[in-house]
């Protein structure tokens, strides 16, 4: 399955897992949560059920394993020893699989990826995708490779030796000095040194400490947690017993979103198995070590991923954010000294300890050490999960891992930090991807969700949808946040409906610079950036929504009007067939016509015409 | 009185959490109210919180500070199916609005609303993690990707055919 060189997944990373598998007849199949909503459970009783029609069931191995990361192309399917690749499986193609493949040797060709640049299928997609190719698996080392349901499978791949070194090789202080060198900043946004927060944490006194694991992703676009507690919870739980030892604590808490009721069985079984293992509890390894972890549930509430916030919810209440200082690492839960990483964070710490500092400070820039994960979502060929060196370009990430945008549209922006951060336009689409470049053009790394835009989306629309959001989730504490966005969004609700007056772009300036200067947590200090950032790179939309009463991405349905062209029109009679308020009239085999005054741009005619006939317009 | 064993069900609850939950006393409060909002399809009504409240010895101000602070808790009934509709930008530019406004017409409600018949209740949610499918909506805990209006009209259909034979 080698086809010679590989770009940069170092082999290091991945071969040997590979080899593992290879002398095994196994079948992976991908259980992540976007593969099980394309229909991962019904591939999986079809293929057992296959298998046993050909009573291969005892020779085959089948394993549900975690994300293998295009999440646009589940579900996925790699059979071993070979390491074929099959994407886009339905149910009946279990059969073709099975007696072609498994029984007859002949790959099935219709199943494979295609590479998008020399259209020519890929047999191997690890090897030979550019999705693949171009990604430095750390965080994510063992997704798509291991079942994440089995502490075995963890332990067969490195796991817990990480554990085993610390406890019977290092002091505490030697853990949070590699650390330090290893130059790893928190992955869940701020990108504060983990190292240093580590050592913080130390230096508190106290005998009761706690560790803490933020996984109240909330961010929208953002799902490297949710993907890594699904596909391999073992990598957090073991970091946060090193975390634990490291500073002093002999209790954790893992706080985590009641939306993702997966991860949540995933991590309990996950702590149920390093229980029996001796891996948790009374006296790990027979260090003298004892450490216990818990899971805390959120319950629906965008702000509890602020530490403090989260702090509150841990402790059963509401969760408003505290006042800073005192920091979570002087008072955190029950007001003991805390130590708060994010997940990803977390599942980087087992093979920095492994491998060492300087291996993984080898990778990335030099301010921002190793990878980052970023999810690829919206108007973008390959969606899903990614993990990349830090300082790699945007261009390369929209076009070479994501594929492009599709349908041949232009790429337009890229939203990042979720409702924090703010907007990249085109212009800097070569700039390398590290915390401090972000920052400099007004967004920020976040949890890494990357939304993609095309030249169809009207930016106004999108801060006005990120206000919303922003609204929507305000714990109502501040009311700079709780009023000032309100408010900011009324104004934004008056531009798209075509009545912006002259001075609103400046107002939403004002306005959005008193709530970051004048809002408690970071959330409220940050709500207002997408509207900032969109008015900074996209004015000229907002003047022409404000002034032209045009939507230039002619999506604001106020400014917009459909009309036919009578020299396409056909008079097919399917636009007014679909019409849901009998806004278009005409005979039949004639050209037809909208009604402005009744129609509600819902746009569900455009979609029916096959002749090109129907556009929209701006001004309406 | 069936009200009564209910009732004697959210102390078992209460007692069976705090087991489970070894480091703290204090803090199970939100478990417990997910657990009780479970029994009682979907909400948590006035007498199971001051259950909640004595067993846990906390003020009952703080039961509903907690009940009406988050969106997967409610105070009022619900239906039986829970539709939580992603909210999110991923979501809103592969087409999320579109699902939206099929969701109203199919269910005849607006988000916070429970169809006549007592099955869909219809929320906004955040961010739900499927971004690479979206547009995503969830249904009690099973997700559903990829969405066209088409597609939600025959899951719809799906959960109608499943609730009636239910009741």
């Amino acid at each position: 399955m080698n086809t010679g060189e590989k770009t940069s997944i170092p082999n290091e990373v991945v071969a040997p897992q590979v080899e593992a598998r290879a002398a095994t007849n196994t079948i992976l199949l991908c259980a992540g949560g976007a593969c099980i909503s394309s229909g991962e459970e019904s591939c999986l009783t079809s293929l057992r059920a296959t298998l046993e029609k050909y009573a291969l069931q005892d020779v085959v191995k089948v394993v549900e394993t975690g994300c293998m990361g295009m999440c646009d192309a589940g579900p996925l399917m790699i059979l071993y020893p070979e390491g074929v690749f099959y994407q886009k499986l339905k149910p009946s193609d279990m059969e073709l699989i099975v007696s072609e493949h498994l029984l007859k040797g002949r790959i099935v060709e219709s199943k494979l990826f295609e590479n998008p640049n020399t259209k020519v299928k890929i047999t191997s997609a690890y090897d030979d995708h550019p999705f693949f190719t171009k990604q430095v698996k750390i965080a994510t080392r063992n997704m798509g490779i291991i079942d994440p349901m089995s502490i075995e499978e963890y332990i067969a791949h490195d796991g817990y030796f990480s554990l085993q070194k610390v406890l019977q090789e290092m002091t505490p202080e030697q853990v949070i000095d590699t650390i330090k060198r290893s130059g790893l900043r928190g992955r869940g946004g701020a990108g504060f040194p983990t190292g240093l927060k580590w050592e913080l944490a130390r230096k508190v006194p106290g005998n009761e400490k706690y560790v803490l694991c933020n996984a109240d992703e909330g961010d929208p676009g953002a799902f490297m947690d949710r993907s890594i507690l699904e596909g391999d919870p073992h990598s957090v739980l073991e970091a946060m017993v090193i975390a634990g030892y490291a500073i002093g604590a002999q209790k954790g808490y893992i706080y985590i979103r009641a939306e993702y009721p997966l991860a949540i069985e995933r991590l309990n079984e996950g702590i149920k198995q390093a229980k029996a293992y001796g891996l948790f509890g009374e006296n790990i390894m027979g260090s003298g070590f004892s450490f216990d972890l818990e899971i805390r549930m959120g319950a629906g509430a965008f702000v509890c991923g602020e530490e403090t916030a989260l702090i509150e919810s841990v402790e059963g209440k509401r969760g408003q954010p505290r006042v800073k200082p005192p920091f979570p690492a002087q008072k955190g839960v029950w007001n003991k000294p805390t130590l708060n990483n994010n997940v990803e964070t977390y599942a980087n710490i087992p093979t920095i300890i492994l491998k060492g500092p300087e291996w993984f400070a080898s990778i990335g820039t030099e301010k921002s050490k190793g990878t980052k994960v970023f999810c690829l979502a919206g108007k973008i060929k390959n969606t899903g999960l990614v993990e990349v060196p830090i300082g790699i370009t945007l261009r390369e990430i929209v076009y070479d891992i994501g594929g492009g945008i599709p349908n041949n549209k232009a790429f337009k922006a890229v939203q990042t930090g979720g409702p924090s951060g703010g907007c990249i336009p085109a212009q800097y689409l070569d700039m390398p991807i590290d915390y401090e470049s972000l920052k400099t053009i007004g967004t920020m790394m976040g949890s890494g969700g990357m939304v993609f835009m095309d030249e169809d989306t009207c930016m106004v629309d999108v801060a006005k949808f990120f206000l919303e959001f922003s609204v929507d989730e305000s714990c109502g504490k501040c009311t700079p946040c709780r009023e000032g966005n309100r408010v900011m969004h009324e104004i934004l609700e008056r531009i798209t409906s075509g009545e912006g007056e002259e001075g609103d772009i400046e107002k939403l300036e004002t306005l959005g610079q008193s709530i970051i200067d004048s809002s408690l947590c970071g959330l409220g200090q940050s709500s207002p950036q997408p509207v900032l950032s969109t008015i900074r790179y996209f004015r000229d939309e907002y003047e022409a929504h404000i002034k032209e009463k045009r939507c230039p991405a002619k999506v604001c349905r106020p400014l917009i009007r459909y009309q036919i062209d009578e020299s396409k029109c056909v008079g097919c009679t399917a636009c007014a067939k679909v019409c849901p308020v009998s806004a278009i009239s005409g005979e039949i085999k004639k050209p037809h016509t909208i009604d402005p005054e009744i129609c509600t741009r819902c746009g569900s005619c455009i979609g029916v015409c096959r002749f090109g006939a129907i556009s929209r317009v701006t001004p309406a | 009185m069936v009200v009564d064993q209910t009732l004697e069900k959210v102390k078992d609850i209460i007692e069976a959490v705090k087991k489970e939950q070894s480091l703290e006393e204090g803090d199970i409060l939100i478990n417990c109210l997910h657990k009780v909002q479970d029994v009682y399809q979907n909400f948590v009504p006035s007498e199971a919180a001051e259950i909640v409240a004595e067993s846990l010895n906390v003020p009952l101000s703080k039961v509903y500070e907690v009940l009406t602070f988050y969106t997967m808790f409610s105070t009022k009934t619900r239906g039986t199916f829970i539709i939580r509709v992603c909210n999110s930008l991923p979501c809103h530019v592969t087409g999320g609005a579109k699902i939206i406004e099929t969701l109203f017409e199919e269910l005849k409600v607006g988000f916070g609303g429970t169809t006549e018949d007592g099955l869909f209740t219809l929320e906004k949610t955040g961010c739900l993690g499927l971004c690479g499918v979206g547009p995503v909506i969830m249904i009690n805990d099973q997700f559903y990707g990829n969405l066209t209006p088409e597609r939600v009209v025959e899951i719809i259909a799906g959960y109608r055919k499943k609730g009636r034979a239910g009741t």
